[in-house]
């Protein structure tokens, strides 16, 4: 604990800190998937069968299709936000769950490392539920598909981050609707998951392409389409800034807000 | 001097840490050794808890050093707690697994293996008098056994040196009595104890040692009797209701060696306190109450009987 700025150390002892997280979710799996996956499931069927019967293509492909991959990006970037604020915020602050934690042998940088972890680990749960239906429903059929299951993981580990900053500054629940309404409706309206990122005036598609959700649909949907992603490695690149300059800057937050 | 320091299981010196423009410890200097169950009292925010969490190394201090279980700290710290248990203020169990499962996560924390922790836990619960509850969920659970849940996990480890924050604060006779109980047996086993309190009847009654702490000081240390030895008149006398606040005025100055009112009442302090109690007697009219000093007279003479909030 050199100092809140000191650069984060992560040892093996965040593994049982991720397992206990674990061994909560299989206790509350049912309820928890259900919530997870149940929301996103009947907003892509639903307007993408409904509302996409009124549409032509889009993107070059079937409204439905070009939505299922939107959604897997919508839907990790959600599940992995309300991991790390809501679920993430209860164990620090109204359970004292890290308080616990910290008076064994485990630092706090392991604590947040293993949050952050627990965050990509269940969004990529939500990522793999929509990518099974699209895979069923016959919207995607490539090999290349599969790959989306390697991306995701890197887009949960980006959002989770970035939201473990707001669950970091937060002084109550209530808070976390700013980050929502501020940050993540209108990344879900700007990044390509809905409508095409050429549909946004051109000052908005500067914008777009500064924020994560953008690189996520750019990496997913040409994988989906069975395409290699034109600029697979910058978007993988700026997922990966973003998770690391994220988890940095939560974890001087997390230090001054805990350990001072 | 090299055998006594292996026999310290914490020694601070010198120890600070500010916040602001407050000093919270402001030049502590501790040494525990193996075995006593040391107590560590004081008034609200005279800085029990913040030398606590100083010690475990989860606070960097401005000043001074720590040594814990031979280990510096807070640069050793992680590797300290590896023989230390902790039992907290406020307890955080985990809500959402079983009796057994807190102490199985708990474990596991500390890098033990499953078999061996699943090993503990029947012991464990026994000590903790929460022998066949094992399977309970923790909402069924009294405030008493969530305290006691609270000391079975932090004996998970096997530690030699159990810190207690305000171990028995908002439990019920009962529960209290089982607690000290516990710990008694604890300090029988050779372990170590590091207790905070404002409750003086249980650091009189528990601690073979203890320590007063007052804005982030140490302003006495010693065994209990010997602090009321040292520290107080061995008689008091207290005078309560009607006519007190006068008699005190006039009356008690001359008769007791030092007295303090506080509202309506009068407390004499003295070395002999049968000239008081005659001068009570003769008037008749007022109630009062003699006893022996005790370590809340100590305590309320050096930190005074101001409200801290």
């Amino acid at each position: 604990m050199n100092g809140a700025y000191a650069l984060p150390r992560v040892s093996a002892r965040l593994l049982p800190v991720w397992r206990r997280n674990f061994l909560v979710w299989r206790k509350l799996a049912v309820p928890s998937m259900l919530g997870n996956l149940g929301d996103p499931l009947i907003y892509m069927l639903g307007l993408g069968y409904g509302l996409g019967s009124f549409l032509p293509e889009v993107g070059g492909v079937p409204y439905i299709v070009f939505l299922a991959a939107g959604t897997v990006c919508f839907s990790v970037m959600n599940s992995a936000t309300f991991e790390a604020l809501y679920s993430s915020f209860s164990r620090m602050h109204v359970q004292k769950t890290w308080d616990a934690i910290l008076n064994a042998p485990i630092a706090l940088d392991d604590v947040v490392a293993a949050e952050l972890a627990w965050c990509a680990a269940k969004s990529f749960l939500s990522g793999l539920a929509i990518m099974v239906v699209a895979w069923a429903l016959g919207l995607t059929s490539s090999p290349l598909s599969l790959w989306v299951l390697a991306v995701v993981p890197i887009i949960g580990l980006a959002f989770g981050a970035l939201a473990l900053i707001a669950t970091a500054l937060s002084p109550s629940y209530d808070f976390f609707m700013y980050y929502f309404t501020l940050f993540v409706t209108p990344m879900g309206m700007l990044c390509g998951v809905f409508y095409p990122i050429e549909a946004l005036p051109t000052a908005l598609q500067a914008v777009s392409w500064v924020l994560p959700l953008t690189h996520a649909t750019e990496l997913v949907r040409p994988l989906f389409l069975g395409q290699v992603p034109p600029h697979a490695v910058l978007n993988v690149a700026v997922l990966l800034a973003y998770a690391a300059a994220g988890f940095y800057a939560a974890m001087i937050l997390f230090r001054r807000r805990l350990l001072s | 001097m090299e055998s006594l320091t292996a026999t310290q299981v914490l020694r601070v010196t010198g120890l600070r840490k500010r916040y602001g423009d407050v000093e919270v410890v402001a030049g502590t200097d501790l040494a525990i050794a193996r075995g006593e169950c040391f107590g560590l009292l004081g008034p609200n925010g005279a800085g029990k808890t913040t030398t606590l969490r100083l010690c475990l190394g989860l606070v960097d201090p401005d000043g001074g050093t720590i040594e814990l279980m031979g280990r510096s700290v807070p640069s050793e710290a992680r590797a300290a707690r590896e023989r230390v248990g902790v039992v907290p203020q406020h307890d955080n169990i985990d809500p959402d697994f079983t009796v057994a499962e807190n102490l199985l996560v708990y474990g596991r924390y500390f890098g033990i293996a499953d078999a061996q922790i699943r090993g503990r836990i029947p012991d464990l619960l026994e000590f903790a008098g929460l022998g066949g509850r094992a399977d309970a969920k923790i909402q069924t659970l009294s405030g008493g056994m969530k305290r006691r849940l609270t000391l079975a996990r932090a004996l998970v480890n096997d530690p030699e040196l159990v810190f207690m924050d305000e171990p028995t604060t908002g439990l019920d006779p009962q529960a209290r009595h089982l607690i000290w109980e516990r710990l008694r047996s604890l300090v029988a086993q050779g372990k170590t104890i590091v207790l905070t309190t404002h409750f003086m009847d249980e650091a009189e009654r528990l601690c073979g040692r203890l320590a007063i702490m007052d804005r982030g000081r140490i302003i006495a240390q010693g065994p209990p009797r010997e602090l009321v030895q040292t520290h107080i008149e061995p008689q008091v006398v207290e005078v309560h209701g009607d006519g007190s606040a006068e008699w005190g005025e006039r009356e008690a100055p001359r008769l007791a060696a030092r007295v303090e009112r506080v509202g309506e009442s009068v407390f004499c302090y003295a070395r002999d306190a049968g000239p008081i109690v005659a001068d009570l007697e003769r008037r008749g009219a007022l109630a009062y109450l003699h006893r022996p000093a005790n370590l809340e007279d100590v305590f309320l003479k050096l930190t005074g009987r101001d409200l801290r909030d």
